[in-house]
């Protein structure tokens, strides 16, 4: 068979039909991975919320939209918890960072996990292990409330990961926003009422 | 040309990272880790070998002033539905490989044996050819993803060898890729070139 000529008409057709082809292609493959990478982002949703609260045997209300925020009460054989808040700053330095972090009642942090980012494998990436508790820029048992939230290079309590400040600004403010647009007008509510077994 | 010599040209020859220099941007941007480096390669050689199919296949049809066009629009789909496979089905390798998987779209690699190899022969020695590049390019990610492992990180695939303290974080950056890329290169050249 000879090679079609380069006509209008044929260059024409055959971009078509390839286009419509891989439009159809790429539709089915779709269709058949999205109920999958749905049911994936859920587990890790449910397994995100139990290691951020540091408990297995959690109780997690539906979830709630604050603002940009959404928000889990999350509670313990029917005493509150704590709050796990899934936030987002898009100021990563591949887009957007989805965080999600647990406080307890008064705002420390008992635990974070990197949700969604497209920060740089080996570098930015490491976010997901720099601020855990045995990290070493660990956030875990600080307080936005009390802590300079920010990295140590703006003036901070925080280190930042090496070669990797802008992902880790990101990362603090997105934790910081959380606390400041969710926690803090909590704590406010519930400062009006003592608890007295704390 | 048989077969073989078809495969073996892909992984010695022309191997794709140590002789020919393409596709260097993944090459250095994933290689930070022996496994990331692996997966990468994996997830190429899959695209190329399944875009070097189709494309010898359908060479016939595609008008001459077209065919960049059409290649790219067949390897970007190939690409997106890896994509796909992988979020859904690997999400470890979707999250330490994250951006670097859509960028295979722009592989040089990819549409450079296309128009070099798939687009003059027939679709069994276009796999091979595919097989054999996509080993070649394999072998070279898993190789410098493991030397900056080794040298950076003192780990080797996460088994830990001599701990992080002995190990030049500069191997795991940017500088270290550039670096442990040249000393690959010389020899493997030295290896297998004839002088």
């Amino acid at each position: 068979m000879k090679k079609l000529k380069s006509s209008l008409t044929n260059m024409l057709s055959v971009l078509t039909v390839i286009s419509v082809v891989a439009g159809c292609v790429l539709a089915y493959v779709n269709s058949v991975t999205a109920p999958q990478i749905e049911k994936i982002n859920a587990d890790n949703l449910a397994a995100g919320i139990k290691a951020v609260m540091g408990s297995d045997d959690i109780q997690v209300s539906e979830p709630k939209e604050v603002e940009d925020f959404t928000v889990y009460e999350i509670t313990e054989n029917d005493t509150p918890l704590g709050t796990a808040v899934v936030t987002v700053n898009k100021n990563g330095f591949g887009g957007p960072l989805k965080v999600l972090v647990g406080f307890d009642k008064k705002g420390t942090i008992l635990g974070y996990t990197l949700l969604e980012h497209a920060e740089t494998p080996g570098l930015g990436a490491k976010a997901g292990d720099w601020f855990q508790k045995d990290g070493k820029g660990s956030i875990i048992g600080m307080n936005p409330g009390e802590n300079n939230f920010t990295v140590s290079k703006d003036g901070g309590d925080v280190d930042a990961i090496t070669a990797s400040t802008i992902t880790s600004r990101a990362f603090l403010a997105a934790i910081q926003n959380a606390y400041d647009k969710v926690i803090k007008p909590q704590d406010g509510v519930s400062g009006a009422t003592p608890q007295a077994n704390n | 040309m048989n077969n073989i010599k078809v495969l073996l040209n892909g992984i010695i020859k022309e191997n794709p990272t140590f002789v020919l220099l393409l596709g260097m941007c993944p090459t250095l941007g994933t290689t930070s880790s022996a496994f990331n480096g692996m997966s990468m390669g994996l997830a190429t050689m899959a695209v190329l070998i399944v875009s070097n199919l189709i494309i010898s296949l359908i060479k016939k049809l595609i008008p001459d002033m077209v065919r960049i066009p059409s290649y790219i629009v067949v390897i970007a789909s190939l690409v997106t539905v890896l994509q796909m496979l992988i979020k859904a089905y690997a999400p470890e390798v979707d999250k330490s490989l994250g951006l670097f998987i859509p960028l295979i779209v722009v592989n040089c690699i990819i549409l450079g044996r296309a128009e070099a190899f798939a687009a003059k022969n027939n679709p069994i020695a276009s796999i091979f050819d595919g097989i054999g590049i996509g080993l070649g390019f394999t072998i070279a990610l898993t190789c410098l993803g493991a030397a900056r492992e080794l040298l950076g990180t003192g780990a080797i695939f996460g088994q830990t060898l001599w701990g992080e303290d002995y190990g030049m974080l500069m191997f795991v950056l940017a500088p270290g890729a550039f670096l442990a890329l040249g000393y690959l290169i010389v020899v493997f050249n030295k290896i297998f070139k004839k002088a």
